[in-house]
């Protein structure tokens, strides 16, 4: 393994493998436990575009676990902006770093610097291509609240026609054999090769408008945001972004178990009364944004979780 | 009608390329896609639709003084993979040219995608595009991994 581009990249037991160095590594990313791992490492941190939690859990996973972490810093004020190619870009960074975090604005980013480092390159999202390390995430989520992944009843809601982190997480769930439901207004629906995709791959998969209708028997309800940034026609907008609002009251009937996950940030999707209510995973699941990137990080440094973490960890 | 017979229904070239067993109604696609749709300045024949053996109907080009090269052959692979190519010289075949379409297809075409990180022509690595199915023909990038519209990719032609 090199970097980690797309999903395609893991097999299902590699994945589960990482998700239980992940679960060791928990204390590790609470600062309970000092445990430095990846003492001496230095992580690039390119970010060609805006990113709060990817880029700053990143960075946390990297120095909780010992290491350094060197930032490309803004993009208007570094040599991007003087015209130097992603190329040109990667060759420096390869040579000061031991492991890259990246997300471009372009799609296809992540396997082209790939290609043009020898380090391992992590894709922080490229375009609207793939978010992997989102997914590793979100499906530790899942597990951690199921105890499973396999089988689950997952209703994934809002724009599924742009957002990369509800395109990569619905690949990985139908390899767990998911059943999947697509909820979203009808302009921003999955795109129809993402579905025939999916079904070529085996994947139970329904779609509908009716969010609320599809809740009660699901696993997990999976939000995201109308991306205001997509629309051309400012009303179109509002009439899609009014579509879903989840409010407290809509879970009356729901499973017990069932949780909601956001990628983050909200709008409007997720009123601010279910946070309180026991099926809101989404600050959680954000927490965990750094543990999943943890485990990673050390799976493709080739170091290591030890499997008592604890006796080889000190206090902080 | 024989394959001579459809052969002749434009005249022989002297010296140049004749593609035959161009898959029926491809032809137009294939001169696009070898950059010798527009202007050109040698002689082009083509007739479309005859009857074959092979493939029931085919189309065949005659390109006058002309001989296709490696780069154009990697071209014809992605419009017309069964096609046979022959080099003429002073009537006769001088050369029978094979096309080959391996697993990728690399610096051939450019992918169709505009947000690709391969639109930026500065970025120097290959624009590499992946054999997913051979028939239908099926291409992704490997970069950006979508799909390739094949009446896009002729525009794309590197």
């Amino acid at each position: 393994m090199t970097g980690l581009i797309t999903m395609d990249d893991l097999t299902n037991e590699e994945i589960l493998d990482i998700l239980d160095d992940a679960e060791r590594l928990l204390p590790v990313a609470k600062g309970e436990l000092y445990l430095p791992l990846l003492q001496g490492r230095i992580m690039g941190n390119l970010f060609f575009e805006p990113s709060t939690r990817t880029r700053m859990s990143f960075e946390t996973a990297m120095k909780r676990l010992g290491g350094g972490v060197v930032n490309l810093g803004d993009v208007k004020t570094s040599s991007v902006v003087k015209g130097e190619t992603l190329y040109d870009t990667i060759q420096m960074v390869d040579g000061y770093t031991d492991i890259i975090a990246m997300r471009h604005p372009r799609q296809g980013a992540a396997q082209y610097a790939q290609d043009a480092a020898r380090v391992p390159i992590l894709n922080g999202g490229d375009g609207a291509g793939n978010h992997p390390t989102q997914t590793m995430l979100d499906l530790f989520t899942i597990r951690q609240a199921h105890g499973k992944l396999d089988g689950l009843k997952v209703v994934l809601a809002g724009d599924l026609r742009y957002g990369r982190t509800v395109h990569s997480l619905s690949h990985a769930l139908t390899r767990f054999g998911c059943e999947l439901i697509f909820a979203s207004p009808g302009l921003l629906r999955m795109p129809a090769e993402i579905v025939s995709d999916l079904q070529g791959h085996g994947a139970n998969v329904t779609e509908t408008e009716d969010l609320y209708g599809s809740i009660n028997d699901a696993d997990v309800v999976y939000m995201t945001r109308i991306q205001k940034e997509r629309f051309a026609d400012e009303d179109e907008y509002a009439r899609c972004a009014g579509a879903y609002k989840l409010h407290a009251k809509h879970l009356a009937d729901v499973k017990e178990d069932m949780i909601i996950m956001h990628p983050l940030p909200r709008v409007d999707e997720i009123h601010p009364s279910v946070d309180s209510t026991r099926h809101a995973r989404y600050f959680e699941q954000a927490f965990n944004g750094v543990v999943a990137r943890m485990a990673l990080l050390c799976r493709l440094l080739g170091v290591a979780v030890p499997a008592d973490v604890s006796s080889a960890g000190g206090a902080l | 009608m024989s394959n001579e017979q459809s052969m002749r229904r434009v005249t022989a070239i002297r010296n140049g390329t004749v593609i035959d067993h161009v898959p029926s109604g491809q032809a137009l696609r294939v001169l696009e896609m070898l950059g010798i749709a527009g202007e050109t300045s040698v002689p082009v024949s083509l007739v479309m639709n005859v009857p074959s053996k092979k493939l029931g109907s085919k189309d065949i080009i005659k390109v006058e003084d002309r001989e296709l090269t490696q780069t154009e052959l990697d071209r014809l692979a992605l419009v017309a993979p069964d096609a046979h190519v022959a080099i003429i010289r002073a009537y006769v075949v001088a050369e029978k040219l094979s096309i080959n379409l391996g697993e990728e297809v690399v610096n051939v075409v450019r992918c169709t995608f505009s947000n690709c990180i391969t639109t930026n022509s500065r970025e120097p690595l290959a624009h590499r595009l992946r054999v997913v199915s051979r028939d239908p023909l099926h291409l992704r990038c490997h970069y950006c991994g979508r799909p390739q519209d094949l009446d896009e990719l002729v525009k794309n032609a590197l």
